[in-house]
């Protein structure tokens, strides 16, 4: 443990802003109370009991216990113990606050449930009403007491609806980002960083070889080779949220105005991000009711990538397997996975995003979680970040 | 480069012919000399460029990052040009050129390149170019592409292109040099064909068809003249005013594993015929033989003492100044014998005439050939000129019936482009061990043979009796008690120390599913070890095996 924290007091000022506030503190100058205050619901032992107040100086000093007293992971995701809530928890536990609908983050059964609207909908689409005993929906920015613990939502820019949660109690800010990524994503609201005295980020990609190009370059590979091969249909492998709707945004951006056609397992998902403005143009199923095999030559289909090895892809003519990832930056992952037209769309960070927003949120420390922890934790460490992985079990990529 | 760098990407995924065909002749459309000339020189292995190596490249990378970070990289990637493709930190701004690089560039960089300063170079290129170009760099510089394009594909690519036969393309393109601009203009109706000064070029060989059911009532057969069809590899030996080469039949050159062969070529002429090891005509050597001398770079005076190559010929397409090719067939076999007189017969000698009055008599000696290394017969009309390409009508081969074999279908793999929902590739084994404590053993790999109906059928069994799967691998329910029985038919055994059978055969397929049949009577390993102990002039060496043959 390093002392040196003690100097680092003044950064407690900016934590628990988002990245415009503190833009804006800076610009003019402000300079918020000079000392941290003891929170509101701290005893006031004063002299009364010396060990306690010892111990609440050191906690002070030694900021890395007191986050760790915030939040620390439990075999059911990470617990907030004076807060008495979870975030992301892979079992049912009576309260859950979710970062986004994925089915790895976001699963059924809890008894209360904070959210923002948008995740509580997917939660519904994908679980049902009753998914859990009672919801929340949270507003993003805005602050809600939970126990005397302070949370707010901030947007991750992963999917629809996705957040960042930062949880504040007695003068120290966690932040828990959930998954995020920082490329522009014309179906959910941009990531904002979050300055905070700990950042906890995913690192599914948290090696220095991922490196996601621009998607409008990825999307033009896939309409070229949709020009090149007219008697082909391209069979598009992407998650049911997010990714998929990702995919079909940026074709309608890149100007293909032909209607899609989509897996079943898509519809519910994509009709929701219709309804919440987001124009994905015409879809179609991919279904030969009303098509024979020769109408989708041409076509592009959209569906979930193990629908691909399935015999349901046998309906389409000469397909080329494409798979929209960030694992598709990997030749021999494609190669294993027999795609072949890789397309390297990823909803979570690459490592230049993940070493830049470490750097922006400003935090003292970082907890790396779900992915290749090793390369960020060193990554921190030849920056003079404080970092450790953080064990969380029960996390897949559905995402990406 | 980038759009060389992706077509690279491209080629190396897309299993389908017909559409590596596609992306190649779109990119030589698209894309002006001499970039498409390199691209091609690249593609075809012509592409001289001085090799850099791979601890070089290490450090160079190491220099420019934490290689704790890199080792983390590299071991998660596993290959070496695209880990550091990857990883490689942009310069700062002011430092990034502000040109990327043309494929034409980085050639001429790096084959200007010395010795000393050629790390530097590549360093440069790396610098301005964009994460897949950087691949394609180190790619061009470690040596071997590796993208499942060979020479010749990439040649039918440029008959595509120019709406020729791919034979017309082979017989100019040893007189050609990258980044072969004059040949582009042939193709695309600008200028004539490409003349060369060159000598011992490449003639594009006669191919024939396979006997099919009816083809011979329909045939006289004093009309044709049959001969052996032997199993070495086809070649042709052209020497010329003092230039000796030595072609595959696709127009490779391959003279530099055989020096003790051009050693002996001391004639002004071209030859058709058969490579093959051993001490003519007493003494003629199996595959398995002739495979201790393919693929090699070089040859140790002991493998050639040991494996000694000499050519079979068919064959005699020009001598001296004279084209024979226009010919007919009897006429150059008379010139062919008086040539070959000449030469060294330890080194070539003829293919004997087979005599025969009826198809009857002649389908007896296919079946029962007098020497194992005979994989048939070959039917020529008499009259029939030497044709390029696969003229339908004039020769024919009709091949010894396959060997077979009924082995219990162990693994499946999901294929590829069309066949990717479906598992179409499948690994097979034949009992092995004590009786009360048999295994199976794979033998053999096969993924055609069977109809679109067979596939379906064979696809719902791997469905319906997985027990375990490896990704797109699907291990397949196969004991004493169940299993599928697949009869394999196979051209050949080879010994092999790399499979656990000990065995490795060639062209294996399906012939029948056998439904019927129980997996526990299925075949042992020793009836596929009997094989292998069948009398041949000389046993396998086993040693530095190829199980790749030059084809």
């Amino acid at each position: 443990m390093r002392l040196g924290y003690r100097g680092q007091f003044s950064f407690f000022r900016q934590k628990c802003r988002s990245g415009s506030e503190v833009a804006r503190a800076e610009k003019s100058k402000l300079s918020p109370a000079p000392t941290p205050v003891p929170a509101a619901n701290a005893p006031a032992e004063s002299a009364v009991c010396d060990t306690r107040l010892c111990l609440r100086v050191q906690n002070l000093i030694f900021g890395l216990m007191r986050a760790r007293d915030l939040l620390h992971p439990r075999p059911e995701g990470l617990y907030c113990p004076p807060g008495d809530f979870f975030i992301d928890p892979v079992r049912p536990v009576g309260r859950a606050l979710i970062t986004h609908g994925h089915s790895d983050h976001a699963r059924a059964g809890h008894g209360a449930v904070l959210a923002t609207k948008e995740t509580l909908d997917i939660m519904g689409l994908r679980y049902g009403d009753g998914f859990a005993g009672s919801t929340q929906a949270a507003k993003l920015g805005e602050k809600i007491a939970i126990n005397g613990v302070s949370v707010t939502f901030h947007p991750a820019g992963h999917v629809l609806g996705s957040a960042q949660i930062a949880v504040a109690h007695n003068g120290t800010c966690i932040v828990a980002s959930g998954d995020y990524k920082r490329q522009a994503d014309a179906t959910c609201a941009p990531f904002e960083p979050v300055a905070c005295d700990v950042f906890i980020t995913e690192a599914t990609f948290g090696l220095p070889v991922f490196r996601h190009p621009p998607d409008s370059d990825e999307i033009a590979r896939l309409l070229k080779s949709v020009r090149q091969f007219p008697e082909s249909a391209h069979l598009v492998g992407a998650y049911a949220l997010g990714k998929a709707q990702r995919v079909m945004r940026l074709l309608r951006e890149a100007g293909f105005d032909q209607p899609i056609h989509i897996h079943g397992a898509l519809a519910k998902l994509s009709a929701y991000y219709q309804s919440r403005g987001i124009d994905l143009g015409e879809l179609q199923p991919a279904t030969l009711e009303d098509n024979t095999k020769a109408d989708f030559a041409g076509a592009i289909v959209i569906g979930p990538p193990s629908a691909f090895a399935d015999r349901w892809a046998r309906r389409f003519p000469e397909p080329i397997a494409c798979f929209a990832s960030g694992w598709m930056r990997i030749r021999q992952r494609a190669k294993q996975r027999g795609v072949e037209l890789p397309l390297i769309i990823s909803d979570h960070a690459d490592w230049d995003e993940l070493t830049r927003t470490i750097r922006e949120t400003g935090a003292r420390e970082v907890w790396v979680t779900h992915g290749r922890e090793e390369a960020l934790v060193r990554w921190c460490e030849l920056s003079g970040i404080a970092a450790r992985p953080l064990h969380l079990v029960g996390y897949e990529d559905e995402g990406d | 480069m980038k759009s060389f760098a992706e077509l690279l990407d491209r080629l190396v995924l897309t299993p389908s012919r017909n559409g590596k065909l596609k992306l190649m002749s779109d990119y030589f459309v698209a894309t002006p000399d001499p970039d498409r000339g390199y691209a091609l020189a690249a593609l075809t292995g012509d592409l001289s460029i001085a090799a850099v190596k791979p601890a070089m490249l290490r450090m160079l990378v190491t220099e420019r990052m934490d290689p704790v970070l890199f080792g983390y990289s590299y071991d998660y990637v596993g290959d070496l040009a695209e880990t550091v493709s990857l990883v490689w930190p942009d310069p700062p701004p002011e430092k990034k050129p502000n040109h990327a690089p043309t494929l034409g560039e980085v050639v001429a960089a790096l084959q200007s390149a010395s010795r000393s300063d050629g790390p530097a170079v590549l360093a440069k290129l790396l610098d301005s170019a964009g994460i897949s170009a950087r691949y394609a760099i180190i790619k061009l510089v470690t040596g071997g592409l590796r993208i499942g394009v060979s020479a010749r594909l990439a040649k039918q690519a440029l008959a595509d292109l120019g709406k020729i036969e791919v034979s017309a393309i082979e017989e100019v393109w040893h007189g050609l040099e990258p980044p072969y601009a004059t040949l582009f203009a042939w193709l695309e109706g600008k200028a004539p064909p490409p003349q060369s000064t060159a000598r011992a070029l490449f003639r594009s060989v006669m191919l024939s068809h396979p006997v099919e059911d009816n083809d011979l009532e329909k045939l006289d057969p004093a009309d044709y003249a049959a001969e052996w069809k032997w199993d070495g590899i086809r070649v042709q030996v052209v020497a010329e005013g003092g230039v000796r080469k030595l072609y595959s039949r696709t127009g490779d050159e391959i003279s530099g594993a055989f020096p003790d062969l051009v050693e002996a070529m001391a004639f002004d002429g071209a030859l058709d015929g058969e490579l093959l090891v051993g001490h003519p005509p007493q003494h003629t050597g199996t595959f398995s033989d002739l495979q201790q001398r393919l693929n090699r770079k070089s040859v140790s005076p002991k493998m050639r003492e040991r494996f000694p190559v000499f050519v079979r010929c068919y064959d005699l397409l020009q001598d001296g100044a004279e084209d024979l090719r226009a010919l007919p067939l009897l006429v150059r076999r008379a010139r062919l014998e008086s040539f070959v007189g000449g030469l060294d017969p330890s080194r070539f000698d003829v293919s004997p005439i087979v005599a025969f009055a009826a198809w009857a008599e002649l389908d007896d000696r296919r079946r029962h050939p007098p020497h194992p290394v005979i994989e048939g017969v070959m039917l020529k009309r008499k009259d029939s000129p030497y044709l390029a390409g696969r003229p339908k009508g004039p020769w024919f081969k009709w091949k010894r019936d396959p060997h077979t074999v009924d082995a219990v279908l162990m693994y499946a793999q999901r294929g590829h482009g069309k066949r990717s929902s479906f598992y179409s590739d499948y690994t097979f084994g034949v009992w092995a061990g004590p009786e009360g404590a048999e295994e199976l053993v794979p033998v053999g790999k096969a993924y055609f043979g069977f109809t679109d109906e067979e596939l379906r059928q064979i696809d719902k069994y791997v469905r319906d009796n997985t027990v375990e799967r490896f990704g797109p691998v699907r291990s397949v329910r196969a004991d004493k008690r169940s299993g599928l029985v697949l009869e394999i038919a196979f051209e050949g055994l080879n010994r092999s120390t790399r499979h656990r059978s000990g065995v490795a055969m060639r062209f294996p397929r399906i012939s029948r599913l056998r439904w019927d049949k129980p997996a526990a009577e299925a075949d042992r390993i020793e009836t596929l070890q009997a094989l292998l102990d069948e009398p041949g002039p000389a046993s396998a060496g086993g040693q530095g095996e190829t199980e790749t043959l030059i084809s």
